[in-house]
């Protein structure tokens, strides 16, 4: 039987739809969400179906996180919408102080099932306070999980994951990918955390990304392929804890490794994993890890200077050639 | 009058108050010998807030805490032994050696943490009031916060919310005048802190937080109409902490307080004067009251022992409890 198509936006909806009805204690907490189904619609019918437990707030994010944080640590299992992936600068200590430290701060006396959902990423001529990539962040605050997925059936099968999860997780998904389709499986598809997937095997080259960051790099293995160049595509899908057994087995075979993601270069997640390959794997690597990502300004408005800021397919390829040298 | 409230209940909130003083005193003079680290923000001087708001609450109640918040730990029913040991860093604490002072928290005891962030501390109150809503039960949480916090945005979101969707929160605003040095008068635009509650249509008082019958009785209204379902109070206990804002304070706060003013708020004293009112009500005897004062010091000595005694945490303990 051929598998069943759908988007990554139905795959948020089938996902929390399952949970939802699997688990009284789990609701969603977020502006805009009843009437638009979200802002990008990714909730809809979810009102409808749970009445009462898909929340309207007011425009207090700090609060909102915080009081999806209280309602956790007394039983509850909350889905906190962050409208916006740049919005969590308004929850930061939410975030950061409260949420990623209770647990270890209070001796492990409390469980944190919190899921903080944030769309994020550009490409949409959404500007500097719309468009951010922000994951590299919550890697710095030990206590959080980060998970960006890209594929739909990933979506589902991680936000299914993270509901079903103890601690706190931060779910980023990329809003151009909402309409993305794919094969996604029916019922209990369950993705855990912390486990990276060989999307594309290859011999030459490992790529590792995740989120946007997956389709540049298909797109350009593909064309690298002509070439004769065979990568190895990795999609992390969870960047803390990071499956580093999986990195580390197919750069033990390919000896190359670049890393791709849409978030700007300083102090990216890139940078954090060609630091760990460089000090675990130097002996393998006949090239140096390079990195693809944004430039480093904020993201602007007009499509040609966004296009001009945003790693592209073609500097994943001109990195692959580097590194395999040709 | 005390009449209103029967005599165990009336001995027990003495003996807590009694308790919470003791349990820093000592507290301080063990910091002051070096055997317990980093610093502690006293709440001396404040015990009548935490025992009159706690003692209308149950167990299953939550209570989310402030920086200065031993008191109101000791008041809603933690062990002054796993507190001490807390405080000496011992893996036998409250936290296993991990939050020391400032983040005591109890959960078995409905107590979901002190904070160290001013104003950290009200939305997750707010969600705790969420979550006692969608369970339907008639629980409260009481969200003790200073003055300080009452200009953090924190604090206009969560009252706003809890205001919005009528749940179960009562605010209590331990007011004790500074935020660290700062007068509330230069910090806090109202001439009251209650009177921000009618920003957001709920009641809010402004009461003397020295007199522990006061807060006993506006805690109980609060809380009755709490659990009826009728939405947050906010009540603005003012107090004062003869200690200053933490150990390292010179002089107890002398660099903003003046003599005159820390010596008139030592004359008022919360267990001095409800010492003398039961004393006075004839509930406590002279000799009742030096028996249980000595009780308390025998409970506190316990607890020094306790955490004196107690192993350290191994040092790659610092690596667990991070994730579940």
């Amino acid at each position: 039987m051929p598998e069943r198509m759908i988007s990554c936006a139905v795959a948020i909806c089938e996902a929390l739809t399952e949970e939802m009805a699997r688990d009284e204690a789990i609701f969603i907490i977020g502006e805009d969400l009843v009437a638009h189904g979200g802002i990008f619609g990714q909730f809809k019918g979810l009102p409808e179906r749970f009445p009462g437990r898909v929340i309207d707030s007011p425009i207090s994010e700090s609060c909102i996180v915080g009081a999806g944080l209280g309602a956790a640590l007394t039983g509850m299992r909350p889905l906190v919408d962050m409208h916006f992936a740049d919005f969590v600068t308004c929850a930061m200590d939410e975030i950061v102080n409260q949420t990623a430290k209770i647990r270890y701060m209070f001796g492990g006396q409390v469980k944190v099932p919190l899921v903080i959902w944030a769309p994020d990423g550009a490409g949409l001529s959404a500007a500097a306070h719309h468009s951010q990539s922000l994951e590299s962040w919550f890697i710095h605050a030990p206590g959080l999980k980060v998970v960006v997925p890209s594929e739909p059936a990933d979506v589902k099968g991680l936000l299914k994951a993270a509901i079903r999860d103890d601690d706190p997780v931060i779910f980023f998904q990329h809003k151009k990918l909402f309409a993305r389709e794919g094969p996604v499986p029916e019922g209990e598809h369950i993705v855990p955390l912390g486990k990276a997937a060989v999307k594309r095997p290859g011999g030459s080259v490992t790529i590792l990304t995740y989120g946007s960051g997956f389709y540049m790099s298909m797109e350009a293995a593909n064309e690298l392929a002509g070439m004769g160049i065979e990568a190895e595509v990795i999609d992390l899908r969870t960047l803390k804890p990071l499956d580093f057994e999986t990195i580390a087995d197919s750069i033990k075979k390919t000896n190359r490794a670049v890393v791709v993601h849409e978030a700007c270069l300083s102090g990216g997640f890139g940078a954090e994993v060609s630091a760990r390959i460089n000090s675990e794997l130097f002996d393998y690597l006949d090239a140096p890890v390079l990195r693809v990502a944004a430039k480093d300004v904020p993201i602007p408005f007009s499509p040609r200077l966004e296009n001009f800021v945003l790693p592209k397919v073609e500097d994943v390829i001109k990195a692959v050639r580097q590194v395999t040298y040709r | 009058m005390t009449s209103r409230i029967d005599n165990k209940r009336c001995l027990k909130m003495y003996k807590q108050m009694l308790t919470i003083r003791r349990f820093e005193e000592k507290a301080i003079e063990l910091f002051e010998h070096n055997l317990i680290r980093g610093n502690i923000h006293p709440c001396i001087g404040q015990e009548a807030v935490s025992v009159g708001a706690c003692t209308p609450l149950r167990r299953d109640d939550f209570m989310v805490n402030t920086h200065r918040g031993h008191g109101n730990c000791i008041a809603k029913g933690a062990d002054l032994k796993r507190m001490m040991a807390e405080l000496f860093g011992k893996s036998t604490g409250y936290c296993k050696g991990k939050g020391g002072s400032m983040h005591i928290a109890d959960f078995e005891g409905g107590n979901l943490g002190a904070n160290g962030i001013v104003g950290g501390g009200l939305p997750i109150a707010a969600g705790a009031g969420i979550g006692i809503q969608n369970r339907g039960t008639d629980q409260v949480a009481v969200c003790f916060f200073g003055d300080g916090a009452t200009n953090q945005g924190t604090f206009h979101e969560s009252l706003n919310l809890a205001a919005l969707w009528k749940l179960p929160v009562i605010f209590v605003c331990e007011n004790n005048l500074y935020g660290l040095s700062t007068p509330v008068r230069e910090a806090v635009s109202a001439d009251h802190i209650s009177d921000r509650a009618m920003a957001y249509g709920i009641p809010g008082m402004s009461i003397d937080g020295n007199d522990i019958i006061a807060v006993h009785t506006k805690m109980v209204e609060a809380v009755e109409r709490a659990r009826a379902g009728e939405g947050p109070t906010l009540l603005d206990c003012i107090t004062y902490r003869f200690f200053g804002h933490f150990t390292g304070d010179p002089g107890k706060g002398i660099t903003y307080r003046s003599k005159e003013e820390m010596g008139q708020w030592l004359e008022r004293c919360p267990i001095k004067r409800f010492r003398e009112r039961l004393i006075k009500e004839k509930r406590i005897t002279e000799k009742m009251a030096k028996t249980m004062e000595a009780n308390v010091t025998a409970s506190i000595e316990e607890a020094v022992q306790f955490a004196k005694e107690s192993p350290l945490p191994l040092p790659e303990e610092a690596l667990q409890d991070l994730f579940h």
